[in-house]
């Protein structure tokens, strides 16, 4: 088990715990929190504060008939969900999200290959498969983007990035992130806007490959 | 005047009887006690009060349900509903799933540590009570943060409340958890 040294910051863990956060961003966290004990205690403490605020709450009074109806229930069968355990690199969360497949790699160029899990209004978020000593092209962002090492890790202007690592980057960091030795480097990366290129070719592909 | 020892709070002890043994009479205290609560915080989000009973039955019916997964060492009553409720109305509003942690694998021990719990429940009430302490304006802004009305860029994490050491307290239950999941494999 590697140590995560890069951890969710406690204001996307409150966001996350509220609800607030779009739905790329909560599956990254949510998956980080699969992967970070730390996390999780600290998200669990933002849920302790949200029972502090719903303890103390001002009443309204149920319907007559709501508790009958609740206790007539307790028992009736209903149709149960899925639950996605881990399968490799890919925690439950991750698998959800891929319902329970293989990724569908499409490939980017230079062996780096993406498949990208859901991409709307509220962002887009996919999984990254860059080999060893390649750079996921060098890009800045619109917005804020999340990215979690789910294998291998990565190294940037910030610092490396292992398994269960968390990079949480926005504008003002301008950074090339490059596969480190070993096995290929698989991360999950939400954004809430569409990522750009600096160099042109790579912004003439940006719709074809949706990256 | 000796003071007697303290003991777990009803409602902790209602959700234990409720995920072992099923108990009925013990779910009907937790609902008499959430349900108004429930029904008051879900209206606060601007949700109107046959829709809020809708919730409040799905959450009711999913604290029966999950029961199993009510880990005293590390959660409230109240923290356990809180998450649940926020889960079910992100859920109806958005009409998607919200991504969710995997559980930890195997359920909280039967029989649970009274003093880690006496621990959770004691750091949950300095939680409240400074909850209570907080300017008018600052308070309003935790209770925004919580019902999900403020963006996380929105969420200053000075919030003003001690979660450094209900934190700890948390990481210790999920640590005894990891412990006894090594022991069993």
């Amino acid at each position: 088990m590697t140590t995560i040294t890069h951890h969710a910051p406690d204001a996307l863990l409150a966001a996350y715990a509220g609800g607030s956060l779009p739905q790329p961003f909560a599956l990254a966290v949510a998956a980080h929190i699969s992967l970070c004990l730390d996390c999780r205690a600290a998200y669990e403490a933002h849920l302790a504060t949200g029972g502090a605020v719903l303890e103390t709450a001002s009443t309204e009074a149920v319907s007559d008939g709501l508790k009958s109806n609740v206790l007539d229930l307790l028992d009736a069968p209903i149709a149960e969900k899925p639950v996605y355990q881990r399968s490799g690199a890919f925690p439950g969360p991750v698998m959800e999200a891929l319902k329970g497949k293989p990724p569908r790699w499409k490939s980017l160029g230079m062996g780096v290959r993406q498949s990208i899990l859901s991409d709307g209004r509220d962002g887009s978020v996919r999984l990254l498969y860059i080999p060893q000593g390649r750079a996921v092209p060098d890009h800045s962002h619109n917005g804020l983007e999340l990215t979690l090492v789910l294998q291998g890790s990565f190294s940037d202007e910030t610092g490396r990035f292992g398994v269960g690592d968390l990079e949480v980057a926005d504008q003002t960091v301008e950074h090339t992130p490059v596969a480190d030795a070993g096995a290929p480097c698989i991360c999950l990366a939400a954004t809430d806007a569409p990522l750009r290129f600096n160099s042109l070719i790579p912004r003439l592909l940006q719709p074809l490959f949706r990256i | 005047m000796k003071q007697s020892s303290p003991q777990i709070s009803d409602l902790t002890a209602a959700m234990i009887a409720v995920r072992n043994d099923r108990d009925r009479d013990a779910f009907a205290l937790l609902f008499d006690h959430f349900a108004p609560r429930l029904k008051g915080f879900i209206m606060r989000t601007g949700t109107g009060s046959g829709q809020a009973e809708e919730i409040v039955q799905d959450v009711m019916l999913t604290v029966w349900r999950k029961a199993e997964q009510f880990d005293p060492e590390r959660a409230q009553v109240s923290a356990w509903v809180y998450q649940i409720t926020r889960n079910r109305q992100i859920d109806v509003i958005r009409k998607e799933n919200k991504p969710l942690p995997e559980e930890l694998g195997e359920d909280p021990s039967a029989e649970p540590d009274a003093s880690q719990i006496l621990a959770v429940e004691q750091e949950a009430g300095q939680l409240r009570d400074a909850l209570g302490r907080l300017k008018p304006d600052q308070r309003e802004m935790v209770e925004k943060a919580y019902l999900g009305e403020l963006t996380h860029q929105e969420i200053s994490t000075q919030t003003g409340l001690p979660l450094g050491t209900i934190k700890s307290r948390i990481r210790l239950g999920l640590e005894k958890l990891r412990h006894e999941l090594k022991e069993l494999r």
